[in-house]
């Protein structure tokens, strides 16, 4: 399906990330959002909230991130496509509905323009902070899909892709952007709405009388394993339901349904991984040194890689466009080949965490912490790689 | 309605079915809820007044939070979501924004509406967003074994005020009309009549609506209070109910043994949150704005020159 040409604004812009975003959102089709201000995402709704009604939506501004973050839930299911924005602390207030939204596989979109934390931390500054949090924030077991942008062209692109990704899976679908992306204006270039390819919903084409909400193909090889969907108000008079619940979708709480809802909403996401996974690499394959890093850090990054290079450190680069679920082969192959690894982030170590775990010690994994508040100098990530250039093979971290 | 007892044809004794019924998800009975709780009693008297109403049942959306009020809307045969503790009201705005042509149910407890949700119900009643909203007060929080909420009388015994509560409760419709809701009635499960009639009246209007149930949890805050059986409660609400639709609205505080001020209190008319929004947004950008909930062609968005250059 294409985007709706009245929401597109085709040619070349002058944006920040945020407005970006902002665009990337009508154009895939999102005509229902809610949000509760905060710096430095509070620019992507305020675009939003004048943009809708010129093309036909709502916004609405809740009173506080608890609201927005199940607003958005109940609209999806009266057929809307839909996010919400946020940043750290409003993205705490969230996380019971971010479980919700994983349980009930609701398709949503929350992006978090990152800023220094904990607590009210800084609010104008960067950080990247909040990736385990999106990984593992809510309570209980459920898969995350993550996606990172390191420019506003990218803002644009990427949330397209989340909120596409949330249909295709329904699931709730992460844009970890930072306050760098977010406030940073560059070029973006929006194509015409004919070569925007626009996932539709998941609707049920079954009679209510043979609908059963959370049946899926499971026991089909090859079948997919993510439930069609139904609308409120069309007579199927579905129940949805936070509590474990079966494929009727009736409360059950028993270690059995239990068991199989848990592992089927895992497995939809993992059955699917090599299509969710977007990476970007340059000269990892005769590397000996590889920067593995996501967002406004791997822009970075990439001026320690070019000083390392013409040091004559064969350096590469992995850039994490999307971060969960981790790129665990492809960082496992490369583990085998190169000396090191060099992880900097915006924060004190959390995706470097996975990449340790991942390379389970057969490559040195090169920590580049950073307290956020502004970006790494390239120096420090300079160093790391001449650090990892200097390793024996075969000596183990 | 009522079922021929003559025992002269019993070949052709008719089996009367509730009228509940088609609104309940029998495959689901029985309920969680124990004998004499009075949230069966309101779910009696809510079918009752979709039957009343004629609405199409297709077009009825329920919410609940979390609770023993909170699985009603696991028990409705209509599209139903039993979401997070406190947060039903906002899911319900998503619903309603998104697909006015939905009669909105809120139906939750006392703990989840006013307390973690309290909030949200505030908000609610000031947007007029219409939604009707069905509370029921039974003065704790049930599902968790009987603690003390924002609603627990002074001196009431509870799992976690086991020398009395000394918080001082709060007035619903007090609040609820302060923040501005258009509806606003107090009933207790004695008088189902009248809270039947109050969700007709809810369902058939416009704007935010919300009724009060004084109900009883026998199991919990009955017994631990001395307050008899759930038929026990049914008398005292007789007696102590005391209707008074024009009552001072301050004066509504529940009290343990004293008089329930019940009525209906308040129906006035103020444009709900859709009018206004799409009003204000029309008037504002006339025949550039693009109506939601219309499917007509859409204005064109391209010629946004202010916008497109960020
Ligand atoms: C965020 C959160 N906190 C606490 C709970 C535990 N909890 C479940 S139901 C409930 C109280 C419900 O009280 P009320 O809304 O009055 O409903 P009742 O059971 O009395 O009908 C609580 C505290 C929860 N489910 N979620
Ligand atoms: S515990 Fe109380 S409120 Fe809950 S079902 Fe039993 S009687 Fe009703
Ligand atoms: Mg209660």
């Amino acid at each position: 399906m294409q985007a709706d040409p009245r929401a597109v604004l085709t040619g070349v812009h002058f944006l920040n990330g945020d407005q970006a975003c902002c665009e990337g959102a009508l154009a895939a089709g999102a005509r229902f959002a809610a949000g509760y201000p905060i710096t430095p995402s509070t620019e992507i709704v305020e675009r939003f909230s004048k943009r809708i009604p010129l093309v036909g939506g709502v916004f609405i501004q809740m009173e506080d991130e608890l609201a927005a973050s199940i607003a958005i839930q109940g609209a999806a299911w009266a057929g809307k496509k839909v996010f919400t924005v946020t940043s750290g602390p409003g993205f705490s207030l969230m996380m019971e509905h971010i479980g919700f939204a994983a349980m009930t596989e609701t398709p949503c979109v929350f992006v978090n323009v990152q800023r220094g934390g904990p607590s009210t931390g800084l609010p104008t500054l960067p950080a990247q902070g909040d990736m385990m949090q999106a990984r593992f924030g809510s309570h209980g077991d459920y898969p995350c899909i993550a996606l990172s942008p390191d420019s506003p062209q990218e803002c644009f692109r990427l949330m397209i892709r989340a909120m596409n990704l949330a249909e295709e899976f329904r699931t709730p679908v992460f844009l970890m952007m930072d306050e760098v992306v977010g406030h940073m204006t560059e070029r973006v270039e929006i194509p015409a709405a004919e070569s925007i390819e626009v996932t539709p919903r998941r609707l049920t084409e079954k009679a209510p009388e043979d609908y059963l909400p959370y049946e899926t193909e499971t026991s089909k090889i090859g079948g997919s394993l993510t439930p069609e969907m139904a609308i409120a108000g069309e007579g199927y008079k579905f129940h949805v339901t936070g509590l474990t619940h079966d494929e009727r979708g009736y409360p059950s709480m028993t270690p059995e349904t239990q068991h199989k809802l848990i592992h089927r909403l895992f497995a939809k996401i993992d059955t699917a991984k090599d299509r969710i996974i977007e990476l970007e690499e340059d000269h990892t394959e005769e590397a000996e040194v590889v920067v593995i890093s996501y967002g406004i850090t791997m822009r970075v990054a990439e001026r320690a890689i070019q000083m390392a290079r013409t040091e004559g450190i064969a350096t590469g680069k992995l850039r994490l466009i999307t971060v969960w679920p981790l790129a665990e082969e492809r960082i496992r192959e490369l583990a085998g080949r190169v000396k090191a690894f060099v992880v900097p982030e915006l924060n004190m170590g959390q995706v470097v965490l996975e990449v340790e775990r991942v390379t389970g010690g057969r490559t040195r994994v090169i920590r580049v912490p950073h307290a956020g508040g502004t970006v790494h100098k390239p120096e420090q990530i300079l160093e790391a790689i001449r650090r990892g250039a200097m390793t024996v093979q075969g000596a183990g971290a | 309605m009522s079922a021929s007892l003559n025992p002269a044809a019993p070949a052709a004794f008719p089996i009367c079915e509730n009228p509940a019924e088609q609104f309940l998800r029998s495959d689901r009975m029985p309920s969680i809820w124990c004998p004499g709780c009075g949230i069966g009693t309101t779910v009696n008297c809510f079918a009752r007044a979709l039957i009343k109403t004629g609405i199409d049942p297709k077009k009825v959306v329920i919410v609940s939070g979390i609770g023993c009020t909170g699985r009603v809307a696991g028990y409705m045969h209509l599209d139903s979501f039993h979401t997070t503790h406190g947060r039903a009201i906002p899911f319900a705005t998503g619903l309603k924004l998104a697909n006015p042509g939905l009669t909105v149910v809120v139906y939750s407890g006392d703990g989840d509406l006013a307390s973690i949700g309290g909030n949200h119900l505030i908000h609610a009643a000031r947007r007029n967003i219409d939604l009707k909203v069905v509370c029921v007060n039974n003065l704790t929080y049930s599902m968790t074994g009987g603690q003390a909420a924002a609603t627990t009388p002074r001196d009431a015994i509870t799992a976690t005020s086991p020398y009395g509560a000394y918080e001082p409760p709060l007035n619903l419709p007090h609040l609820v009309a302060a923040a501005g809701a258009s509806y606003v009635s107090r009933w207790t499960t004695y008088h189902v009549v009248q809270t039947m009639k109050a969700m007709e009246r809810m369902l058939t209007r416009r704007g935010f609506s919300f009724l009060e149930v004084i109900s009883p949890c026998p199991t919990l805050f009955q017994r631990r209070n001395r307050l008899g059986d759930g038929l026990d409660t049914m008398k005292s609400y007789k007696e102590l109910g005391a209707t008074r639709h024009n009552a001072n609205l301050a004066d509504l505080d529940m009290t343990m043994g004293g008089e329930i001020v019940i009525g209906n209190f308040v129906e006035r008319d103020r444009p709900d949150y859709l009018e206004a929004m799409q009003a204000h947004l029309r008037a504002q950008l006339q025949e550039q704005y693009v109506d939601p909930y219309e499917h007509a062609e859409a204005e064109s968005a391209l010629e946004l020159g202010e916008l497109s250059c960020g």
